[in-house]
């Protein structure tokens, strides 16, 4: 299907797309990628009656060392250049492990990060991946900037903290503690697709071997990216046995999440496959933070 | 509303000025404007992969594009692949290895294998399953069509092999 008719707006700096922004305000849509708002439009689910495209604004794509050894990504910076990137390897390897299971090869060359994160898809891997690195969003508009913890930033089914007149202008992800391992794996149907679950851990350990801290993201069970809180609270201060990791797989596929069903899986499966993922992400985070 | 856009795109080496309205798809530029009907239209959201072309040197949907985004851009389409009358040894190769039956799928899964067999002079068989997997093909069962990315690696790297 063809898109309805919108009046197009490419400005090439944030600025001028701020006030484009201000100017249309609910009638607006950035477009980033494209890779989900331009399928919509084909399907008129989506009919903005202005489009606002971030693709010239070229300040928006870098990829750049935080101070806290973590990174700062701007909000235009595609897939594939997170993919690839060797800052991205050293500094945030949870980020880099998950990068390929985005999409096809060709949508990764058009999405970006702050695509991503707006769109909010439950099923989608960096909105998870974003809350586990407990990492931060910018949001500017020609009111002014804040920035918002990735917990407070998805709030619902493809919701956000984001204003109409505001958009993502950048991403900032903390690297991981020291002795702390970290793993993510999701079940698709082929590879590329959306998933039905992915789970997204990392796991601080203390010099004795006990659990510091915790952390375990799920994705494709809820209206949001859910956190895995009931696992870390039994994980917590505890040396992690294959037993006990079990225990808070499973407790955190019971409590923790909200699937649904539909027709690529019911909504018992899709917890069954939470329990299994978290296990298994938890044990490999385990074992990469005892080497 | 008509909202129109005068746009230069450079396809194939050939520089196009056109105007479009701005909900115009880039798959539809390439097809209707142009007439370059290798590119195909298989579902419009992204799904299939038929619609790939060059964006810049990168495989891309064009169906998840607009054309007025293409302005000041270089896209490559199948029709870009070989000089008039030639192949390309990953044409060559779909032909020799039986890779299509219908073909509807053909310029999509050559235009995303274009940069990968050039840039992949040795992939393993799930790297190649990785690089197609974002094309669909109804007919083949894709065995052939990784037979076919085997031999033009082939012929485009070892050929004294
Ligand atoms: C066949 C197919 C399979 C896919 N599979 C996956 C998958 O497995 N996992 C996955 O995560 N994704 C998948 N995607 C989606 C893809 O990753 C998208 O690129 C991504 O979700 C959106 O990024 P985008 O840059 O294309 O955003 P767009 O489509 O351009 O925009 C999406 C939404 O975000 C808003 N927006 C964009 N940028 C900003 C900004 N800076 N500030 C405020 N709002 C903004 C837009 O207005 C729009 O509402 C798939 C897409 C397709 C077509
Ligand atoms: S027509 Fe573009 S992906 Fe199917
Ligand atoms: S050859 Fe018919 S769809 Fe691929």
């Amino acid at each position: 299907m063809k898109p309805p008719a919108f009046k197009y707006y490419a400005p090439s700096s944030v600025e001028e797309a701020l006030a484009l922004l201000a100017e249309h305000g609910y009638d607006a849509k950035i477009l980033a990628g494209g890779q989900s708002l331009i399928p919509t439009m084909n399907f008129r689910l989506a009919q903005p009656g202005v489009l606002v495209d971030l693709n010239r604004v070229s300040e928006l794509a870098f990829i750049r060392p935080a101070d806290d050894g973590g990174l700062l990504i701007g909000a235009m910076t595609r897939h594939v250049q997170v993919e690839t990137s060797d800052l991205v390897a050293q500094r945030l390897p949870l980020l880099h492990e998950t990068m390929p299971f985005i999409a096809h090869p060709q949508i990764r060359n058009r999405g970006t990060y702050g695509g991503s994160i707006s769109h909010a898809d439950p099923a989608a891997e960096l909105p998870a991946i974003t809350v586990t690195h407990r990492g931060k969003i910018h949001l500017r508009s020609t009111r002014g900037s804040r920035w918002v913890d990735a917990d407070d930033f998805f709030v619902g089914l493809f919701t956000t903290a984001l204003e109409p007149d505001e958009m993502v202008v950048e991403i900032a992800l903390p690297p991981l503690p020291p002795r702390t391992g970290w793993a993510f794996d999701e079940f698709s149907r082929r590879h590329g697709d959306f998933a039905l679950v992915g789970v997204a851990a990392a796991v601080t350990l203390d010099p004795a071997g006990a659990v510091e801290d915790a952390r375990l993201v799920f994705m494709g069970v809820g209206d949001r990216p859910m956190k895995g809180d009931t696992a870390v609270a039994l994980l917590r201060g505890q040396v992690p046995s294959a037993d006990l990791i079990e225990e808070a797989a499973t407790r955190a596929a019971q409590e923790d999440i909200d699937p649904f069903g539909d027709v690529h899986a019911s909504a018992a499966f899709r917890r069954h496959l939470a329990a299994v993922l978290a296990k298994r992400v938890l044990t490999r985070a385990v074992e990469r933070a005892n080497r | 509303m008509t909202d129109l856009h005068t746009i230069r795109v450079t396809v194939n080496g050939t520089t196009y000025e056109r105007t479009v309205e701005a909900r115009m798809l880039l798959s539809d530029f390439i097809r209707h404007e142009l007439g370059l009907t290798g590119t195909h239209v298989g579902c419009e959201h992204g799904v299939c992969g038929a619609c790939t072309v060059l964006f810049d040197g990168q495989p891309v949907r064009s169906c998840l594009m607009f054309a007025v985004q293409a302005d000041g851009h270089e896209i490559m389409t199948v029709e870009g692949l070989a000089p008039e009358g030639e192949m390309h040894p990953l044409q060559e190769a779909f032909h020799e290895a039986h890779a299509l039956q219908c073909g509807f799928c053909t310029p999509g899964f050559l235009m995303t294998l274009k940069p990968f067999v050039e840039t992949h002079p040795n992939p393993t068989e799930e790297e190649i399953r990785k690089a197609i997997s974002g094309n669909l093909c109804r007919c083949t069962g894709y065995q052939h069509i990784i037979e076919a990315v085997k031999l033009a690696i082939k012929k485009i790297h070892h050929t004294d092999a």
